[in-house]
């Protein structure tokens, strides 16, 4: 799709990210290794949202379910069953895709507020859904499941932290490079054509409803892959960490990043990240009110997200360095 | 078949259908609660013509097309299509079968590119689906480029290349028609539905119109149905019209047959009592 065309300077640049996501573990302290080890998980559980709600046009009020259930998956199978972690990955992302999936074929009989309000209720009873008695042996209730740290394999010589940041890394540029794919193809241009206009979709010959519930499915299982790494981060699982807050600040970080851009869950997921501890930092009595301003500012400031307001500046920048550049050629001739 | 030949002879529906015909529509009513929007209409679309559906407001041509789409459901009736029954196709399945359309109030993905419009449009026309997608299969690398050089061809011919990357919503009117139609004929249909092109179009438009329809009918050796309220259009490019009037058909021949018609006449200008 326009827009998903990489040209050379573009590829230098997300060259550069990626080099500077590689280096930066080693640093930064160990805190701030765990932090932006999060943001990683955060942006893979975004760019799952935003495939949904960003291009396909279903909102998602309950996205925070998926990522609860792809945490349990991964902890009861390190906890109960002693599955490596790397393994409980996939699993966790497979077991999401079905829930998704199958999600998905109710979504597609609402719309637009009601949508919002169906996935909303899944959010808000998920936490609920985990203490339950019947599944106390699973998940451990309210208590949760501690899980174990894992190792540097092969000998690497770098600590945990380093370690799970890398892997992390790798998970979320291979989810990236996949999520780019699916966009910038057929099946993208079919989600957003679905978003813009469903009637006319289907009279060009797209299977509105088979591709509504495979991205819900697809979406589910970034946020079960989010979940199971997000787990693995934080070692430990419990259902006040999946209350109906995780969903709405996951749709909070796709907005404020760009809808329908693949940058964008990056700035999102720093901003779920960190403005909460910066809003903490500045007033310790009412750090949801400071929060709120936060909001408020980047939604007048950026209304087409972050990443809008990048491309913006962006295109100024490279403007005006053409102008430059033709008024030196003029001087010279 | 005769000209004005009057709208219950349903003779037409027993004969076999023959090669030259490509689609026939056979007694279709229509009720919507108790108002009947069509009733029991019949006519044939023969290959390679460009045929036009004209009648005042109201007297169901785009419920016509709307059950060409299979977006209405009929009551009665049956709309063979290059041999195969309609009413046994999926809605997301008519565009393979080969029916084209464009939009009475234009239908476009206002967000997308003009580029990305009409590659949608090959939609139907291309494989690939989420697997391979993700992991970019050698299939994707093949359907890409080559969905991509017919967009730029139909892009050529609609000389839209200065908006090609610009979203298509933000265009002026008439040139979003022309991405419709794009978009249409980027499925490679052997029937095309146009629902009101020429609506909303000025004069020098609509004559720049009428030159593309014939240059793409011979080019692309397309079968035409159009929809239209502009008569000297559908007079001028239709080998045959087919005249509706509260949901009946009143007429169909030649354009100069049409014309002549007394009912069409009196539907048109109301009767002299």
């Amino acid at each position: 799709m326009d827009g998903m065309h990489v040209n050379k300077t573009r590829l230098i640049f997300i060259g550069m990210v990626v080099l500077a996501a590689l280096l930066l573990p080693f640093v930064v302290g160990s805190y701030r290794v765990f932090q932006f080890n999060l943001v990683l998980v955060y942006a893979i559980v975004l760019l799952g949202l935003n495939m949904l709600t960003g291009y396909n046009g279903q909102i998602s009020l309950g996205h925070g379910a998926f990522y609860a259930i792809g945490a349990y998956v991964a902890a009861i199978l390190m906890d109960k069953l002693g599955v490596p972690y790397w393994a409980t990955v996939p699993a966790a992302g497979a077991v999401c895709f079905v829930a998704g999936f199958l999600f998905g074929f109710p979504a597609l009989r609402l719309h637009g507020h009601y949508l919002a309000l169906a996935t909303f209720a899944l959010g808000i009873s998920m936490p609920q859904i985990l203490k339950y008695k019947g599944l106390e042996q699973w998940t451990g209730g309210v208590q949760g499941i501690v899980i174990l740290k894992p190792q540097a394999p092969f000998g690497l010589n770098i600590s945990q932290d380093h370690w799970l940041y890398l892997f992390t890394l790798f998970i979320a540029l291979l989810m990236f490079w996949l999520a780019w794919n699916i966009l910038r193809g057929r099946v993208g241009r079919a989600m957003v054509a679905i978003r813009d206009h469903p009637i006319a979709a289907e009279a060009m010959g797209i299977n509105v409803g088979a591709v509504k519930t495979l991205t819900f499915g697809i979406s589910a299982l970034y946020a079960g892959v989010g979940g199971a790494l997000g787990a693995i981060v934080v070692q430990f699982v419990a259902p006040d960490s999946f209350v109906a807050l995780v969903s709405i600040s996951l749709l909070i970080g796709i907005v404020i990043g760009g809808l329908a851009s693949i940058s964008g869950v990056i700035y999102g997921a720093i901003f779920i990240q960190f403005v909460p501890n910066i809003a903490d930092e500045i007033s310790k009595a009412a750090p949801w009110a400071v929060y709120g301003l936060f909001l408020l500012a980047f939604v007048f400031l950026a209304p087409k997200g972050v990443a809008g307001l990048v491309q913006l500046l962006w295109g100024k920048a490279e403007a005006s360095w053409k102008r430059v550049r033709a008024q030196k050629a003029t001087l010279q001739s | 078949m005769t000209a004005a030949e009057p709208a219950t002879d349903s003779a037409a529906t027993a004969m076999p259908l023959s090669d030259s015909v490509l689609l026939r529509v056979s007694g279709i009513t229509v009720r919507f609660g108790g108002i009947v929007a069509l009733d029991s209409v019949s006519f044939d679309v023969r290959r390679g013509e460009i045929a036009g559906l004209i009648g005042p407001n109201g007297a169901g041509k785009t419920t016509l097309f709307n059950c060409l789409s299979r977006l209405y459901q009929w009551q009665q009736g049956s709309i063979e299509f290059d041999g195969s029954d309609l009413a046994s196709a999926q809605r997301h399945r008519i565009a393979e079968l080969g029916i084209g359309r464009t939009f009475q109030n234009l239908a476009l993905f206002r967000t997308m590119s003009v580029r990305d419009n009409i590659m949608v449009g090959a939609h139907c026309r291309s494989r690939g689906g989420f697997l391979a997608n993700s992991l970019r299969l050698p299939i994707v690398r093949r359907e890409e480029p080559r969905v991509a050089r017919h967009a730029a061809e139909l892009i050529e011919l609609l000389e839209l290349e200065s908006v090609a990357g610009l979203p298509a919503g933000e265009l002026p009117f008439g040139t979003q028609k022309r991405v419709e139609l794009g978009r249409a004929l980027a499925a490679t249909p052997s029937l095309l539905l146009l629902d009101e092109p020429a609506a909303g179009l000025n004069h020098g438009e609509v004559e720049t119109f009428i030159r593309l329809i014939q240059h793409i009918h011979q080019e692309l050796s397309l079968t035409i149905l159009l929809v239209e309220h502009h008569m000297n259009l559908v007079m001028r490019v239709s080998d045959r019209v087919v005249v509706l009037d509260f949901g009946r058909k009143i007429a169909d021949g030649t354009p100069d047959e049409v014309r002549q018609n007394s009912d069409v006449i009196s539907a048109y200008l109301g009767k002299a009592d």
